[in-house]
């Protein structure tokens, strides 16, 4: 039986009583070999190497079940997991904009995590320089999780069941905002994408159809200065020619540069597992991928600031758009979404 | 408490960390003292004071014969935390030393390094979560004139990236060469002025600008930032 399916199997079967708790948790056992940093070869250098974070099955561990935790939140009611959701690449499925604490609309779509450790910024408009402080964004955001870090500490320190875990993890039950970080960063970091139809491709195990290899020429053609291979992004960012949506007139990286050329331009998103990560674009606008392909073809509005390579596209016929659809369909990495290391078992047992 | 017991001292002792740099915060020549006295800015408006804190970083001695020291890391100079007030301990080689030299701020590489622990661990609440970076210093407080909500006013200095680089060089020239040993632990008194944050060049008007919040908006403060070190004495 395939490996995924076996999992899926399993996840089935204990949900229905049929496997034991012990048995279920074996399941989920994180040995060193899961926490082993693994990538394809051409995959470049990745910006954030674990060097001054040892990777570690009890890190990795904290790190997961802090992801899951309500407890980082203020009124105990949201967690990470509440708005990146596994299933769809650790995005929010369906939603346009993140749905936070006291049911708090924010201003921004949820976007997946996935090869956070090739990146150099984080977020929408990048302002976030390191992967390690990422947490404490959404945690003290009045939005999001709206709670202090100093007081997420105290709630750990007072939780005997994070008092034995960091010390699992750190030889010592200190609890410091240092250590939240770097498990966190352990399990986020390892959240890696690289087993998709597209990457058996390039790697010469599977072939793709015509219509995708169609799809894939087009793509390079228009698309890949933009949403590089391997990881389809360049880190880079860009004004894509989005009208600007008066109600959020959101500014996107100006906001952090204050320079007039990145009015509008926002960070260029990778496009790995994009058939699960919808909808579309930093507010959410799209629903569906054909939408993001019109737009391109015939959307996109052109004012100041709108990148060359984007107007440059030009009008695509529907056999291209479909071409197009079929190659980024070959970006689905079900490994990576059905990785039982990315399942909190505890999670699991309490819905 | 370890700290406590260097500075007491004992004769014969080796300091490993042998220099304490020690701060009074001042507002002209009054004591700084959190919500309750009332200052007045050099345009008349009448203020009080309810947070001071600032970091000072990358301390370094210049010798006599001009080179200088490693630099150390970074402290956190909190009005509200008596003990970062009165013990900043770094170690220095024994030498005859002219002057020191310290950034006020954090440096770029420590602005983009991850966590950290210590003066830089976040919960010091002196970082920026959504555009990452230290905030220098923050001084906040009320003043009739200021038209925030209950005439607040917040500024918060920082940014590393040019040109928003709040980061400021302090040298701090001695009046004649100290001589620093492993046996002697030096006590160097910093006195800093909080008027000069408000004044020279930039004349901070509490009714135009009360809130300065962020590394674009700083300038106007950390162009008058620099000057407000002096050195009361060395013991
Ligand atoms: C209320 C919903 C919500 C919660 C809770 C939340 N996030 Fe997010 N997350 C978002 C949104 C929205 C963004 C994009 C924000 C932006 O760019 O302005 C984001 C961005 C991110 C990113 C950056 C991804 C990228 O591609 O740049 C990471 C990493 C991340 N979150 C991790 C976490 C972690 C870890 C937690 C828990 C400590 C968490 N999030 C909690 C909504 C949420
Ligand atoms: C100039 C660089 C650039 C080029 C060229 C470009 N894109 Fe994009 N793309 C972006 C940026 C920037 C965004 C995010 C914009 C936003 O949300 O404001 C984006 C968003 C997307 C999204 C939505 C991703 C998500 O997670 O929400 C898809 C899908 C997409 N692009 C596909 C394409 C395709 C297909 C092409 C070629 C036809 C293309 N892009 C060409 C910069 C570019």
């Amino acid at each position: 039986m395939n490996k995924r399916i076996l999992i899926v199997f399993l996840i089935i079967a204990s949900s229905l009583g049929m496997l034991s708790l012990d048995q279920f948790e074996d399941i989920f056992k994180i040995t060193k070999k899961d926490v082993k940093l693994i990538y394809p070869t051409y995959f470049p250098k990745p910006s954030y190497s674990f060097s001054s974070n040892k990777l570690s099955p009890d890190k990795f561990v904290l790190g997961r079940k802090l992801f899951y935790d309500e407890i980082l939140s203020k009124d105990n009611t949201v967690s990470c997991a509440t708005c990146h959701e596994r299933i769809a690449a650790f995005a929010h499925i369906d939603h346009k904009l993140s749905h936070g604490i006291y049911a708090k609309i924010g201003t921004r779509n949820v976007p997946p995590i996935q090869n956070l450790i090739w990146r150099t910024s984080f977020m929408w408009e990048g302002g976030v320089n390191h992967i390690e402080i990422q947490p404490l964004s959404p945690i003290e955001n009045p939005i999001e999780m709206d709670e202090k870090m100093s007081n997420v500490l105290l709630k750990l320190k007072n939780d005997p069941v994070y008092v034995s875990l960091f010390k699992k993890a750190y030889k010592d039950s200190e609890i410091t905002s240092e250590r939240v970080f770097k498990s966190l960063t352990q399990f986020m970091g390892l959240m890696i994408s690289s087993n998709s139809r597209y990457d058996k491709f390039i790697q010469q195990k599977d072939t793709l159809s015509k219509m995708e290899m169609n799809g894939l020429t087009l793509f390079r053609a228009k698309c890949a200065s933009c949403h590089t291979e391997p990881l389809f992004t360049n880190n880079g960012f860009a004004n894509n020619g989005l009208k600007v949506d008066p109600s959020l007139n959101d500014e996107g990286r100006y906001k952090i540069t204050k320079n007039e050329k990145d009015k509008y331009a926002f960070t260029i998103p990778s496009l790995r597992n994009i058939e699960m990560t919808y909808p579309y674009m930093h507010d959410g606008r799209f629903k569906k991928i054909m939408d993001v392909l019109n737009f391109y073809s015939e959307g996109q509005n052109h004012n100041a600031t709108v990148d060359q390579r984007v107007t440059s596209i030009g009008k695509l016929s529907s056999q291209e758009k479909k071409e197009l659809n079929a190659f980024l369909l070959t970006l689905t990495d079900k490994t990576f979404l059905y990785d039982r290391r990315f399942v909190d078992p505890d999670y699991v047992f309490s819905r | 408490m370890g700290s406590l017991l260097i500075l007491i001292g004992f004769p014969f002792m080796v300091f490993t960390q042998n220099v304490n740099l020690r701060f009074q915060n001042k507002v002209g020549d009054m004591p700084l003292i959190i919500d309750s006295v009332n200052y007045k800015n050099e345009l008349n408006q009448d203020f009080t004071i309810s947070k001071f804190k600032f970091y000072i970083s990358n301390v370094r001695f210049e010798n006599t014969n001009g080179t200088t020291t490693a630099p150390s890391t970074s402290f956190l100079i909190d009005q509200e935390d008596s003990l970062s007030l009165s013990t900043n301990l770094i170690s220095i080689p024994s030498g005859f030393y002219s002057s020191v030299e310290f950034i006020l701020g954090v440096d770029s590489i420590h602005n983009v390094s991850g966590a950290q622990t210590g003066a830089l661990d976040v919960v010091n609440a002196m970082f920026w979560t959504w555009n990452s970076g230290y905030i220098f210093m923050k001084l906040e407080g009320n003043s009739s004139f200021s038209n925030s909500p209950g005439h607040f006013f917040e500024y918060h200095i920082g940014g590393f990236k040019e040109p928003y680089n709040a980061i400021r060089k302090i040298k701090l020239t001695f009046d004649q060469p100290v001589e620093i040993s492993k046996h002697k632990l030096i006590d160097i008194l910093i006195n800093v002025n909080v008027l000069e944050i408000l004044q020279h060049p930039n004349s901070i008007d509490f009714s135009k600008n009360s809130s300065i919040v962020e590394p674009f908006q700083s300038k106007i403060v950390s162009d008058n930032y620099e000057d407000i070190f002096s050195i009361i004495n060395i013991k």
